[in-house]
């Protein structure tokens, strides 16, 4: 890989600007890329305690390095205000707390949430080192920015450095579709994904008999980047780039899919990824059918922002006994493992919950999970 | 016998080898406390690797796993070099940060060159791996 003069001189430094100009070297090596380009926006992933764990803690401290451009990060593993309130334990809370002051530190935004494009929205073609499979295929696929789907050390490399090596999806014609997918249910696009992302390889392209939300479109992007290794798909006469290549000749049919879930759920939780206004707005409107407070443990997660932007919203949420978390999710935080079965509309939560948590899961619409929490 | 090959993260090690054929995985196919392989599906099930200088054809699995090697090489369990056939991000982050030669691309297939118990220098400076009587 070529490097300039002044990126060879980072590399010799000896501190932990060499380590992150070492990381990024290596895989522009592995992938065969010809040089780094310049990025805008960074997006580091693994910043719950529970994935990174003292040594990752020790190690993050030791680097010693500031961020060089605009940094976000992904959620912790617990709300930072109301971490009591999910059973979080203080040994648990005061490490989480110390990690997020080193991130901080290094000059990132404690935006705590996988959906940072709600907070910035990248614009077409622009080039991002993005962490978070979810928001990876978001970026690519629904706003056509430009981004591989980076670990959580590459992109905080990138946020060091302020580059990225320059291969796969940064480069327009590795952004083609390899297979058509003609959906012809009126499938949930969060389960669709979840199902077809272990089925397909290469980038699909799919036709919808309807037009998708951007919310659909954001849980079909969840579900598939959570089973396959897929950070971009395209959608007939609706995502930005669908139209700038050619359609594959090869074709699979969806017609209908099948689940077996079965359990009595203990809790019911909605948000991963975060929820957004319309989809927060959409449970305020529909908890309005029912009367009095829910009967099971119901956690929606979102985000700071978006919590404080429809505080009202809020509000009536909880006075209806659901429970509206910030700064994490039902996934990344240790809280959901006490719990037998979890309900959730999320593809990437069935995938994970499971894994991660040791729980069992149940699948329903978002309306199905209202429903059920009154039952 | 010198055999050149590419660096992926810098340092020097010799030491015994242990070879495995299959793809590895740090994020469970190994115990953190002992080194010891514990995947049973894996051709060096039950054996350590702990400070041998450790050659697989490619790593596998999650990107959850680059903080496995920190957490070895912080207990002393951690491989004392690694060699891949091609390596991928997982391995080569993981190498860089816990600072663990790594090298790939040899000019000749090492799983050809190396069999388990063999004494190899590895030389992550220079680019090269050598065999030793």
């Amino acid at each position: 890989m070529f490097l300039t003069k002044e990126e060879e001189k980072l590399l010799e430094r000896g501190d932990g600007v060499s380590k992150c100009m070492e990381i990024l070297v290596a895989l522009g090596e592995i992938f065969d890329a010809e040089r780094l380009i310049p990025i805008k926006h960074a997006h580091i992933s693994g910043v719950s305690y529970q994935n990174i764990g003292d040594e990752g803690l020790e190690w993050l401290r030791s680097l010693n390095v500031k961020f060089t451009v605009k940094t976000t990060i992904n959620p912790a593993g617990m709300d930072l205000d109301r971490w009591k309130e999910m059973g979080i334990d203080e040994d648990f809370a005061r490490k989480q707390m110390k990690l997020l002051n080193i991130f901080k530190e290094m000059g990132a935004e404690l935006t705590l949430t996988c959906t940072p494009y709600y907070i910035y929205r990248p614009s077409i073609g622009e080039h991002l080192a993005w962490a978070e499979s979810s928001a990876v295929i978001y970026a690519n696929s629904v706003l056509g920015a430009r981004t591989n789907r980076e670990s959580g050390i590459s992109a905080l490399a990138s946020a060091v450095i302020g580059k990225t090596p320059y291969y796969g999806l940064h480069i327009k014609e590795n952004r083609a579709p390899s297979i058509l997918v003609k959906v012809e249910c009126d499938c949930d696009p969060s389960i669709l994904g979840y199902k077809i992302g272990s089925e397909i390889e290469g980038i699909p392209i799919f036709k919808f008999n309807r037009k998708l939300s951007d919310d659909d479109l954001k849980a079909l992007g969840a579900g598939l980047a959570s089973t396959g290794n897929v950070a971009i798909f395209h959608v007939i006469d609706q995502t930005p780039e669908w139209n700038d290549f050619e359609i594959p000749s090869e074709k699979i049919v969806v017609d209908k899919l099948e689940l077996n879930f079965d359990c009595d759920p203990d809790i019911i939780t909605l948000g991963c990824p975060h929820l957004s206004k319309e989809e927060l707005i959409k449970v305020y409107n529909l908890l309005k059918n029912f009367s009095g407070k829910v009967r099971r443990e119901f956690w929606i997660f979102t985000s700071r922002k978006v919590y404080e932007d429809l505080i009202e919203v809020v509000d009536y949420l909880e006075m209806k006994g659901v429970r509206v978390f910030r700064d994490t999710c039902m996934v990344v935080s240790p809280a959901t493992r006490r719990f037998e079965c979890v309900m959730t509309n999320s593809g990437k939560a069935l995938t994970y919950l499971p894994k991660l948590r040791g729980v069992k899961v149940l699948y329903g619409t978002l309306e199905d999970c209202v429903r059920k929490a009154f039952e | 016998m010198r055999i050149r090959g590419r660096v992926i993260s810098k340092g020097y090690a010799e030491g015994e080898v242990i070879v495995s054929r299959r793809k590895f995985s740090f994020l469970g196919d190994v115990d953190v406390e002992s080194g010891v392989v514990v995947a049973e599906d894996s051709d060096i099930s039950g054996e350590r690797i702990a400070n041998k200088i450790f050659i697989f054809p490619h790593g596998r699995g999650s990107t959850v796993g680059t903080y496995v090697l920190l957490r070895m090489k912080k207990k002393g369990t951690a491989p004392k070099a690694i060699i891949n056939i091609e390596t991928e991000p997982i391995i080569a982050v993981g190498a860089i940060i816990a600072e663990i030669p790594l090298m790939d691309k040899l000019e000749i297939n090492p799983l050809e060159v190396f069999e388990s118990g063999d004494f190899a220098v590895v030389n992550a400076y220079e680019g090269y791996v050598e065999k030793r009587d």
